[in-house]
């Protein structure tokens, strides 16, 4: 199985760091005032990104 | 990804008006999710709000949608149940409209037990308006109104709820993501008044005055406070101090509104 995918809409994307924040393995950090996915290999697609995420703005793509 | 909203959320509506870190957004997908595990049909759905940022909800979503008169939402929703009982009523919207504004409609839509879903966003603020004291801020916080600490002793829904006669009654969070969408499925599924109450954060116009220092604060201490109702019997009232319940805090079978007001149409053609 490939490793996980994640998304940033950045035209949703507010800067909240929710998501930077409850990431359990720091794959997304902040930059600019928008979410960036730092560490994409280090994703385990656990979901709290996308679950807590108030703006619609993260998806994490299992395959 | 772990669920699609898009089939749910109109198009072109997004980004939303919600400021950054706004709880309704998260309780706004825990709602959809709800919704689709449940199975509801758009066509058969109404989602009916009043006024404020929570009740900016129906503007996004793919349902039968009404945006209403300030804390008029619940006398909308029984118009809309009482006119097509099979449909399926949701009312969302914030502590203020619910409870302040709109609190004789709500109680009184408690007490009918008419068949609807209530979800209120308690975000303790009128975020909308620009921050003024609601009936949920807690005493001594501030707000634009009450910059000196606000005196007013607090309203707690979901006991308000009960009290008024709904027939199921529940409290979570917006940290509790998943619990949001459990706990709004099994109001959906119950036949009569079902109130969720998601407490949720306010950054722009609660948390800055009252020394939150970011959005990521805010919610810890929405996972700080809550204590699920089956921890809280194991614990000392001194432990629940500045607490509050989460999951389900009341339920019961009592006859619905919508069935007995059938009756009554019955007994009045002679049946």
């Amino acid at each position: 199985m490939s490793s996980p995918r994640v998304e940033v809409i950045e035209r949703y994307c507010k800067g909240c760091s929710i998501c930077v924040e409850f990431c359990p393995t720091k794959v997304l950090e902040m930059d600019a005032f928008l979410v960036k996915v730092a560490k994409p290999e280090a994703c385990i697609a656990c979901m709290q990104c996308e679950l807590r995420c108030p703006d619609f703005a993260i998806k994490v793509f299992k395959d | 990804m772990a669920f699609d909203y898009d089939k749910y959320l109109r198009p072109g509506k997004l980004p939303h008006i919600w400021c950054p870190g706004c709880g309704h957004g998260i309780a706004m997908k825990g709602l959809i999710r709800a919704i689709d595990a449940c199975g509801l049909e758009k066509n058969n759905t109404a989602i009916v709000s009043g006024i404020g940022c929570a009740s900016r909800l129906p503007g996004y979503v793919d349902f039968n949608t009404l945006h209403t008169a300030h804390g008029r939402a619940a006398a909308f929703a029984t118009g809309v149940k009482m006119a097509k009982p099979e449909m399926n009523v949701i009312v969302v919207g914030g502590d203020g409209d619910g409870t302040a504004i709109g609190g004789n409609h709500f109680i009184h839509a408690c007490r009918r037990n008419i068949d609807m879903t209530y979800v209120i966003f308690n975000n303790s603020i009128y975020g909308m308006t620009g921050g003024q004291f609601s009936p949920c801020t807690p005493t001594g916080a501030k707000a634009s109104t009450t910059v000196y600490g606000n005196p007013d002793p607090t309203f707690d829904i979901s006991k308000l709820a009960i009290g008024a006669g709904a027939t199921f009654v529940a409290r979570t969070t917006a940290f509790h993501a998943t619990q949001i969408d459990k706990l709004i499925a099994e109001g959906i599924k119950h036949k009569g008044m079902a109130v969720i109450e998601v407490l949720d954060d306010c950054p722009t116009t609660y948390g800055r005055r009252n020394k939150f220092r970011s959005v990521v604060d805010m919610m810890k201490r929405l996972k700080d406070i809550a204590v699920p109702v089956a921890a809280a019997s194991k614990m000392t009232a001194e432990q629940l101090e500045g607490k509050v319940l989460t999951g389900v805090l009341y339920k019961e079978e009592k006859p619905e509104y919508t069935q007995q007001y059938a009756k009554v149409i019955a007994k009045a053609q002679g049946a």
